[in-house]
């Protein structure tokens, strides 16, 4: 995936169908994490004027919701399924193998990011891991260097 | 020459893709993205027209191809991965495809397709009646929410019907986040028509003029597909100021979640429909009548509203006459975790646990015994593998503890370690809490570390009473069914511990 680089001028264009609108909150902030990849804290305060609402409203849905980044996405993400459809088939295992490799689940660097999801909705073939945006089934620990190559 | 490759989401998980794009090198090759068919153990499942009908071969790799080149498969030819007709594979005979029906059989943005398979029949009835009139049908049928508290349909929407207000919504609630459940976003990736279908009949049924889909974000090919499918019933006269010339509108947009489990709590649901943290609202006052931006609101599950149009289509009676006592219709079964043959099922209601887990399900993916069975999602209950002669219908899983939820079940085999699951229960009610209510916002970070004491060992009994204290606790001082019913998998995953 590729995003543009934060500039205000952006920004500003982006949030304009939602002006004046406060039930876009959400919605305008991820139309920005779409164009940025993630959303920039100078966009709050342009957020809350857009939309009417006031800047701890903004703040606070954008706190509330897991995928809402306040910080550029690593090079490389990867979402490891923690539930238990997955959990029955070793995705514990395969947690325990990012974090044997340094990439414990919750861990960010520039280059890789490795998150926790509850579920992409593949029960019956886990383990499942995303690899940027890529969803693999019947995950064993390769994935592991699968990720990190 | 047609063949079908799925692009459902599971399929492509184990390379779909991958298998689509080699095919469509071949020059005789006219391919077809479809829905999936339902038989994950068997995907990429991919589907030849021939004379004989559709001939499936899976599961399918890439590197599988050449071979099948060389046994002429596109035109039925042997191979070791040739399975004949899948519909007249005994796990499919054997089902009762009334939502699904469509599922995996077409291509589901063709609207066309659509329409050769029966599609909108249900909502061209529908719009010859009243609104009253298509209430009293869905009333009739017996359909219940799918989604997992089993609240009759008709029932709801007769509340929407007679409320009086300028504005009334249709809201889907598309935010399947119960872990083995994943018939709503089968159903939006194959078949999406049948749920815009549903709404539409909702909305004539109610006189609600817009409609709005809240689709989680981890499936963004539901997303797709539904946006794709919608434009086109707007420009084909399905959607939009005047429904096919009778004078009706009706509109419909999809938004996307953003990862919060909470938000497929339907008050939860509603507050980031509005743009807000996704906090609960107390009930009342009901979304019925105080819904979407304070106005009357359906809320149904994706497979409540896809099962509408088959009501219509066919008649109460029909859909009515499937099932057990109190639950009418049929329910898709999703098999998941731990299963040999996992995937879809759709059959009337009443059909024992055992029958889905050990005679469909093949029993555990690794071929050890079943250690237990997690029905309803990371809210419902587990059963060990004594207990399978459960008949699965609302009132007879309510009556032995636990929950039929949205049909999912997972399988684990005798390995699996109960404390911890246990402890999951707790930990992922923790991460998932909106922090409207103490008992579900403290009680669960509480319960962990309780959970953690008693596994070291440390003041075990003290500690097991405080436990049961807290989940006393949570079950009935929480908010909505997070906090709730948490303590429902936590209780039994602790028993099933001690039995061992």
């Amino acid at each position: 995936m590729t995003f543009d680089a934060w500039s205000e001028g952006l920004a500003a264009a982006v949030l304009e169908p939602y002006r004046s609108d406060e039930t876009m909150v959400l919605v305008a902030l991820q139309a920005l994490q779409a164009r940025f990849g993630y959303v920039p804290a100078e966009t709050v305060p342009m957020v809350a004027q857009v939309c009417n609402v006031s800047r701890a409203d903004v703040h606070g849905v954008l706190t509330f919701y897991h995928e809402l980044r306040t910080a550029p996405p690593a090079r490389r993400v990867v979402r490891v399924c923690r539930s238990e459809a997955c959990q029955s088939v070793g995705a514990r295992e395969i947690e325990a193998a990012f974090a044997a490799a340094g990439h414990p689940l919750g861990s960010h660097s520039e280059n890789l990011s490795v998150e926790a999801v509850y579920c992409f909705g593949n029960c019956a073939l886990g383990p499942t891991v995303e690899i940027d945006g890529t969803m693999h089934g019947y995950c064993t620990d390769d994935i592991v260097t699968e990720a990190l190559r | 020459m047609k063949i079908y490759v799925p692009a459902d989401s599971s399929a492509r998980s184990v390379g779909a893709d991958e298998v689509a794009a080699r095919l469509a090198e071949l020059p005789y090759v006219e391919l077809v993205r479809n829905g999936s068919r339902g038989l994950a153990w068997l995907e990429p499942l991919v589907e030849v027209e021939t004379a004989q009908g559709r001939i499936a071969y899976g599961p399918v790799r890439a590197s599988d191809l050449d071979s099948l080149i060389s046994a002429d498969f596109a035109h039925g030819g042997p191979h070791l991965l040739r399975l004949g007709n899948i519909e007249e594979h005994a796990w499919f005979v054997a089902q009762d495809r009334v939502t699904f029906a469509r599922v995996g059989l077409i291509d589901p943005l063709s609207l066309d397709d659509f329409r050769a398979h029966g599609g909108y029949a249900g909502l061209t009835r529908a719009l010859s009646m009243t609104g009253e009139e298509v209430v009293a049908e869905v009333t009739a049928s017996g359909l219940r929410g799918r989604g997992g508290a089993g609240f009759p349909a008709g029932i709801k929407w007769k509340t929407v019907l007679n409320a009086s207000a300028d504005v009334k919504y249709i809201a889907c609630n598309a935010d399947e986040g119960d872990s083995g459940t994943f018939a709503d976003r089968m159903l939006m990736e194959g078949d999406p028509f049948t749920l815009i279908e549903g709404m539409t009949i909702a909305a004539i049924a109610v006189g609600a003029t817009h409609g709005v889909i809240y689709v989680r974000s981890e499936y963004p090919a539901a997303i797709e597909t539904l946006r794709a499918a919608i434009a086109t019933a707007n420009l084909n006269g399905w959607l939009g100021d005047d429904i096919q010339g009778c004078g009706r509108a009706f509109d419909l947009e999809v938004r996307s979640g953003a990862g919060a489990y909470i938000c497929g709590e339907e008050t939860s649901m509603l507050e980031s429909l509005e743009g807000r943290r996704g906090q609960v609202r107390a009930k009342p006052p009901l979304p019925a009548l105080k819904g979407l931006y304070g106005k009357p609101t359906v809320i149904n599950n994706v497979l409540t509203l896809a099962s509408v149009p088959m009501v219509l289509a066919d008649g109460a009676a029909a859909y009515q006459a499937r099932g057990v006592e109190r639950s009418r219709g049929t329910q898709v079964f999703q098999l998941a975790g731990n299963i040999a043959r996992g995937g879809i099922l759709e059959l009337p209601f009443g059909v024992p646990l055992r029958e889905l887990v050990e005679g469909f399900g093949g029993g555990t993916r690794s071929g050890r015994p079943i250690g237990a069975v997690q029905v309803g999602g990371p809210l419902g209950a587990y059963f060990g593998p004594d207990e399978l002669d459960l008949i699965t219908d609302y009132e007879a899983m309510l009556a032995a503890g636990g929950m039929l939820g949205h049909g999912g079940i997972v399988v684990f085999d005798d390995t699996m370690d109960a404390m911890e699951q246990a402890r999951f229960a707790m930990e992922f009610c923790a991460v998932e809490s909106c922090g409207k209510c103490t008992p579900c916002r403290i009680g669960s970070t509480r319960g962990v570390e309780t959970i953690d004491r008693i596994r070291r060992g440390e003041d075990v009994e003290a500690n097991r009473v405080l436990l049961d204290d807290l989940c006393e606790l949570m079950t009935d001082g929480s908010l909505c069914a997070l906090g709730g019913l948490t303590p429902l998998p936590v209780r039994i995953a602790l028993k099933l511990a001690g039995a061992r």
